[in-house]
């Protein structure tokens, strides 16, 4: 069940005319910077400082709570990261230019054509969190390491490498993408197969620079003809722009759609336990009462940090995928058919991202109800230097929507199970296995995390 | 959910807390009364200054370093709340959190049986979830 949006003309319109992205490209990209030198200029101390109250607590609550789940790679089509970069690559910020510049413009190594890099990306600054998200310095000193590398990618290798292989955030966006009601997809997969150019792949030839299909090959390395799920396509529009047979779709349709056909890929499966993983350990870090646990986590290069961060990594990368494997090695046993243990085990993973995702929004909803307050203030006083810009400096500090927290949070994990219970079973069927451990599995993780924050 | 559990309920009392405030956390940072109870938090804080607002009931207090303050309310909400620092205090401030336990977690136990209750309406409506298919 699909609607095609793009039949909509204003949306069409505004989709593949390149202005309105641009616009909130600017937007998007002044705000960065603003928030990198804010980061650096700044107060020392987080909840004053615009680099910390609008990246950890503004734009995460849009990201977590609103883009990711309704527009799944919406955000990376907005992102400021790798605007410069890609800038610079192409020779040009709207149309493409008569002569390309001559970069290096290396393919991606083989080897490294999957997400493990993403995985330890994300794994790495979700070690160092409790600095990065409390420290305005340190969240610059991330943001503008992210950008230079985003730019530096940009000029040795083809499209968006950075975006694609490295970026912590892209890879669990794409992820939980999957699950989003929104997707790119090609209209006739015939006319694909015998376009001759692929103009949506290779970018439009320079003859047609002047005129309105004139665009660039995808800057995510993808063929749009081959779309079959959400996690790499970036919804940049770049393909309804440059397609010379108006073959390209933007589509509303089912959440989870595309976690229907579950993943063979490992690299996936462990970004579905690091996401997990991290949303549970996060929970007990930033919201529990354990005080010793958060010391623990900000004290970095301690002995306690040491100890919290092979827990963390043990967590992660040792218990969840473990018990995991033992849950899908009994629901094998059930089964009168041959699949083996890997297959199963990439497939049945597939289950965990309604379960990661929903346990990110019951995190971030308390995160973000309870320090909303301080975006009213720091925008006020963005560098925590006494400005009043608008009246709003001295707000005070203030939890929201509290009393209803709880059932919000309650209703979001028993929905992520069912939600995980309906696809462990989709995925189930894919492997000839019961799903019912990993429904069990699943929902021992849900009383764990209800248990965190309730 | 809402249907009342069947608790023990306890003659309300007077009751005092002592709470050490230091960065960034609160000890004992997990407190449990009894509904009707009229509580006083002695906050005492070790280090900088601190605060302590409370969830649901919205009421707060401040110490200074080395000083005591009080804060008296009744427990009139039964459940969990969390109790959290209102007063800047250094960088992991936004996260110094404290839990104080008015009665039973009874929200958590519903929340328990809810998840139990959920899986097995699904199983009931949908019986091929448990089902493994010969392939």
């Amino acid at each position: 069940m699909r609607f095609e949006l793009t039949r909509i003309p204003f949306v069409k319109t505004l989709l593949k005319n390149r202005w309105p992205q641009l616009l909130i490209w600017f937007v998007m990209l002044a705000g960065f910077i603003f928030a990198i030198q804010a980061g650096l200029f700044g107060t020392a101390v987080g909840n004053r400082n615009f680099g910390i109250v609008f990246v950890w607590i503004a734009w995460w609550a849009v990201l977590i709570l609103v883009a990711v789940p309704f527009f799944g790679r919406g955000w990376c089509a907005a992102c400021p990261i790798p605007l410069p970069g890609e800038w610079l690559q192409r020779g040009a910020i709207i149309s493409p230019p008569e002569r390309k510049p001559r970069w290096f413009n290396l393919r991606w190594p083989n080897k490294l054509r999957n997400i493990w890099l993403q995985n330890l990306t994300f794994t790495l600054v979700a070690l160092f969190s409790s600095v990065i998200l409390t420290t305005p310095k340190v969240t610059a000193i991330v943001l503008a390491a992210m950008f230079f590398l985003a730019i530096g990618m940009s000029l040795v290798f083809k499209r968006r490498t950075f975006c694609r292989y490295i970026c912590p955030v892209g890879g669990f966006i794409g992820l939980y993408a999957q699950a989003a009601p929104l997707e790119v997809r090609v209209k006739d997969k015939q006319v694909c197969l015998t376009c001759k150019d692929k103009p949506c792949y290779n970018g439009t030839t320079v003859e047609l620079r002047e005129s309105s299909q004139a665009g660039y090959g995808c800057p995510w390395d993808v063929f749009p003809g081959g779309l079959t799920k959400n996690t790499y396509c970036g919804l940049c529009m770049e393909c309804l722009r440059t397609c010379p047979y108006d073959n390209i779709a933007v589509n509303a349709r089912p959440f989870s759609a595309d976690l229907a056909k579950p993943s063979t890929r490992m690299d996936e499966a462990f970004k579905a336990f690091i996401m997990l993983g991290a949303a549970m350990v996060y929970a007990g870090v930033f919201l529990g009462p354990w005080g010793t646990l958060k010391l623990a986590a900000y004290s970095v290069g301690t002995t306690a940090w040491s100890v919290y961060a092979a827990a963390f990594l043990g967590f992660i990368f040792v218990l969840l995928p473990a018990s995991f494997l033992g849950a899908v090695w009994i629901g094998k046993v059930f089964s009168r058919v041959k699949t083996t243990l890997k297959k199963s085990f990439t497939a049945m993973a597939t289950a965990l991202v309604p379960l990661g995702l929903m346990f990110w929004v019951a995190f971030s909803l308390s995160f973000v109800l309870t320090n909303g307050a301080y975006i009213v203030s720091s925008l006020s006083d963005p560098f925590g230097w006494g400005w009043n810009l608008f009246g709003s400096a001295a707000v005070p500090w203030q939890p929201i929507l509290t009393s209803v927290l709880l059932p919000l949070q309650t209703l979001v994990l028993v929905g992520g199970l069912l939600w995980t219970a309906t696809t462990a079973r989709k995925a189930s069927l894919e492997v000839n296995i019961s799903a019912v451990p990993v429904i069990v599995f699943s929902t021992a993780a849900t009383i764990a995390m209800l248990g965190l924050l309730l | 959910m809402l249907a009342p559990l069947p608790v023990r309920a306890s003659a309300p009392m007077q009751r005092t807390l002592r709470v050490e405030a230091s960065q960034f956390a609160y000890a004992p940072a997990v407190l449990e009364v009894n509904p009707g109870d009229t509580v006083t938090i002695e906050l005492v804080s070790t280090d900088v200054v601190h605060g302590l607002y409370l969830d649901g009931y919205g009421v707060s207090v401040t110490a200074d370093p080395g000083q005591t303050a009080s804060l008296t309310f009744t427990a009139d909400k039964a459940g969990s709340f969390r109790f959290r620092c209102n007063v800047t205090c250094g960088a992991l401030h936004p996260f110094m959190i404290g839990k104080i336990q008015v009665g039973p977690n009874t929200w958590l136990m519903r929340a328990i049986a809810l998840t139990v209750l959920a899986l097995l309406a699904m199983l009931v409506l949908r019986p091929e979830l448990a089902k493994v298919e010969a392939g």
